[in-house]
């Protein structure tokens, strides 16, 4: 990928909470490390899905690269510039060309708030709303951008279904016209019917305005219909990166074919022949991570050499790197 | 299900309300299906569409005021549930037919152990001395695949991650050898992982005890992995049911249809734009009076919009309420 279209470029990202304990002599006892060395690169107009179970630190990850959360290392580099450490003046320019959609479309929208204001909230925080009558028109523009009807635009959140709710939430995060969006769960909180409705939403202002995506998902299914390439992170590293017929068709690490598994397909037909690669347990605790590799406690193919030694992120060429010693050799 | 051998369950023209007079919504609206001996079914439908108040109304859960059970039968065991007394319904739940909730952290008590929680129906039910049930706790923890299950039974449910709660749930739900078990979106809230691992365990105990499974769920994946035969709800009715081969490869319902073409699959074609359904949910206070789904349906008529079409059979074991399939009636 040339240097030039590299929008976003994360590296070994860590952002770490300590725990503390004690009311009055506060100690601190333990550290979660929600985010552990992860590393990506997302190109303009591109969509990055970014998968993995609760805390695998995929949310975490997104509110790092937007700066909600102060990194604890690495380097997040946007447009070119190290954002890092951006203090709160730096950041406001930056949030211009970078907004969240978020989960849960009731939480995220001010109940006492007309939409109109919703809307156009980000346009007035950056001193773009001087003229009523443009910024009218903006927001009518928005709204049917994202397929609500602009005369509903004085009504408040409450009126509105789950569905047209996202829209709003749609139509803010594209208010400053911002060259990359991260979308946290986006539809997993809507009924079946109405996720395809957001979802192609989302895939069309893509292809007319040609903003990039990362997209936060749990939904495998969801993720590889709106994903160029995909991640998949688990305990806080990403273990898997590749194209998404790549990752789909081949997946390499076990834990990728076992979430693939994992997730039935809507067919009794071929459900009935599928193979499965079952894993035992759950994800253990982010405090107190399994030494080696993160994944050998479920691991079906662990080896003796993942209980001791952590496996990196190795590049196999063609865009794809996975995080395996089974893979080692094919380096 | 074969027409031979009797069903284990047999629900006839459910009714089920709540609240009265303007303000009344019927949550469950004439909904009859039957569940075989050893049979799986699944009920599938959005929020709102009454799958959950069917589980409720089986078990006569329904908190009454302001919900009641207005009419039909629901026949177990040549019993029908709807008729018992409040001590007859309590002898039968947990002990011929039994419940796994959604959330398995609210259904199990924060103060008590595990193990008394298990041993519980043993107790109940079976009038087994406290010692004697605790030790069939273990043995069922066990069975749900449990490790260290000495440590368990005095373990509470908050040292329990998400996917042992569900599994001291299923522990709980087979205690007493149950003929039935409802299983109310059992896994929506586990990874998953967890959720394959879970399920599995579900469908093996039940199957090696030829007991029978009601799966209440929104997923078509999960219906398809487990179910023998489906029942798609919308708004309180049941517009479509056959055996899930069948629903899948013939599905004739316009609200089932738009379901599939509109979830993505793990092995659909990305490049096609996936078909929404219009519209949003239905509101139960303000239902249409015509077919529920009309004002969502790319295909309803004048007649679809005047008049609720009814349950008709169009196939060997598949029935479907919709106009556009009884052209008789039209």
């Amino acid at each position: 990928m040339s240097e030039a279209d590299v929008l976003l470029r994360v590296d070994d990202l860590q952002v770490h909470f300590p725990v503390h304990k004690g009311a009055v002599f506060r100690k601190q006892v333990a550290t979660v490390k929600a985010v552990d060395g992860v590393s990506f690169q997302l190109k303009r107009g591109e969509t990055l899905g970014l998968v993995g179970e609760s805390g695998c630190g995929k949310s975490t990850t997104g509110l790092a690269i937007l700066r909600m959360l102060e990194p604890s290392g690495g380097r997040i580099e946007f447009e070119g510039q190290d954002i890092t450490h951006f203090d709160k003046s730096s950041l406001r320019p930056l949030r211009r060309r970078m907004q969240m959609v978020y989960q849960d479309p009731f939480g995220s929208l001010n109940p006492r708030m007309k939409v109109r204001d919703i809307i156009g909230e980000p346009l007035e925080v950056h001193g773009l709303a001087k003229d009523r009558n443009v910024f009218d028109q903006r927001i009518a523009q928005l709204m049917r951008t994202v397929g609500l009807l602009p005369d509903m635009a004085d009504r408040f959140p409450h009126e509105f279904s789950g569905g047209q709710r996202q829209r709003i939430g749609i139509a803010r995060a594209l208010a400053l016209e911002p060259a990359l969006i991260i979308c946290d769960e986006p539809v997993s909180a809507l009924d079946v019917s109405i996720q395809a409705q957001v979802v192609n939403v989302f895939v069309e202002l893509q292809q007319r305005l040609g903003m990039a995506y990362l997209f936060i998902a749990h939904d495998l299914a969801v993720v590889r219909h709106v994903s160029d390439r995909i991640a998949v992170m688990y305990l806080g590293r990403i273990v898997e990166i590749a194209a998404r017929d790549e990752i789909y068709r081949r997946p390499l690490h076990p834990y990728t074919q076992a979430l693939l598994a994992a997730v039935p397909v809507a067919d009794p037909v071929v459900e009935a022949t599928r193979k499965r690669v079952a894993v035992s347990g759950e994800v253990p605790s982010a405090m107190n991570p399994p030494s080696g590799c993160r994944f050998h406690t479920r691991c079906p193919l662990a080896m003796d050499r993942c209980r001791h030694e952590d496996p990196a992120l190795r590049d196999l060429g063609a865009g794809r790197a996975v995080a395996c010693h089974l893979h080692d050799m094919a380096a | 299900m074969t027409t031979a051998a009797k069903p284990l369950l047999s629900v006839r023209n459910l009714v089920t309300r709540f609240g009265r007079g303007r303000g009344a919504v019927t949550a469950v609206d004439d909904v009859s299906f039957d569940v075989g001996v050893g049979e799986t079914v699944a009920v599938v439908g959005e929020s709102g569409s009454g799958k959950s108040v069917t589980a409720l109304s089986i078990l006569r859960l329904i908190p009454s005021p302001p919900g009641r059970i207005e009419s039909g039968e629901i026949l177990f065991e040549g019993r029908d549930l709807t008729k018992l007394s409040e001590r007859e319904i309590m002898e039968i739940r947990g002990d011929r037919i039994a419940m796994i909730f959604q959330e398995p952290m609210s259904s199990l008590n924060p103060v008590l152990t595990v193990g008394l929680q298990v041993a519980e129906p043993i107790n109940v039910h079976r009038r087994k001395p406290w010692d004697v049930a605790l030790g069939a706790a273990k043995q069922l923890l066990g069975r749900v695949r449990m490790s260290d299950t000495e440590s368990r039974v005095r373990a509470y449910p908050h040292q329990f991650s998400g996917g042992m709660r569900q599994r001291a749930m299923i522990a709980m739900a087979l205690a007493c050898e149950p003929r039935l078990i409802i299983a109310d979106e059992p896994t929506t809230a586990l990874d998953v992982t967890v959720q394959a691992q879970i399920l599995d365990l579900l469908k093996d105990l039940a199957q090696g005890s030829r007991c029978s499974l009601i799966l209440i769920t929104h997923d078509l994946g999960v219906v398809a992995r487990y179910a023998d035969r489906v029942v798609v709800m919308y708004a309180g009715r049941v517009v479509e049911q056959a055996p899930a081969r069948e629903l899948y490869a013939n599905p004739r319902h316009p609200y089932t249809r738009g379901l599939m073409a509109s979830v993505p699959r793990l092995d659909g074609d990305t490049s096609k734009r996936l078909v929404p359904i219009d519209g949003q949910p239905p509101n139960l206070a303000r239902l249409p009076t015509g077919c529920a789904f009309a004002p969502r349906c790319r295909q309803a008529t004048d007649l679809c919009h005047r008049e609720r079409p009814a349950l008709a059979e169009i196939g060997p074991q598949h029935q479907t309420a919709c106009w556009l399939e009884t052209p008789a009636h039209v």
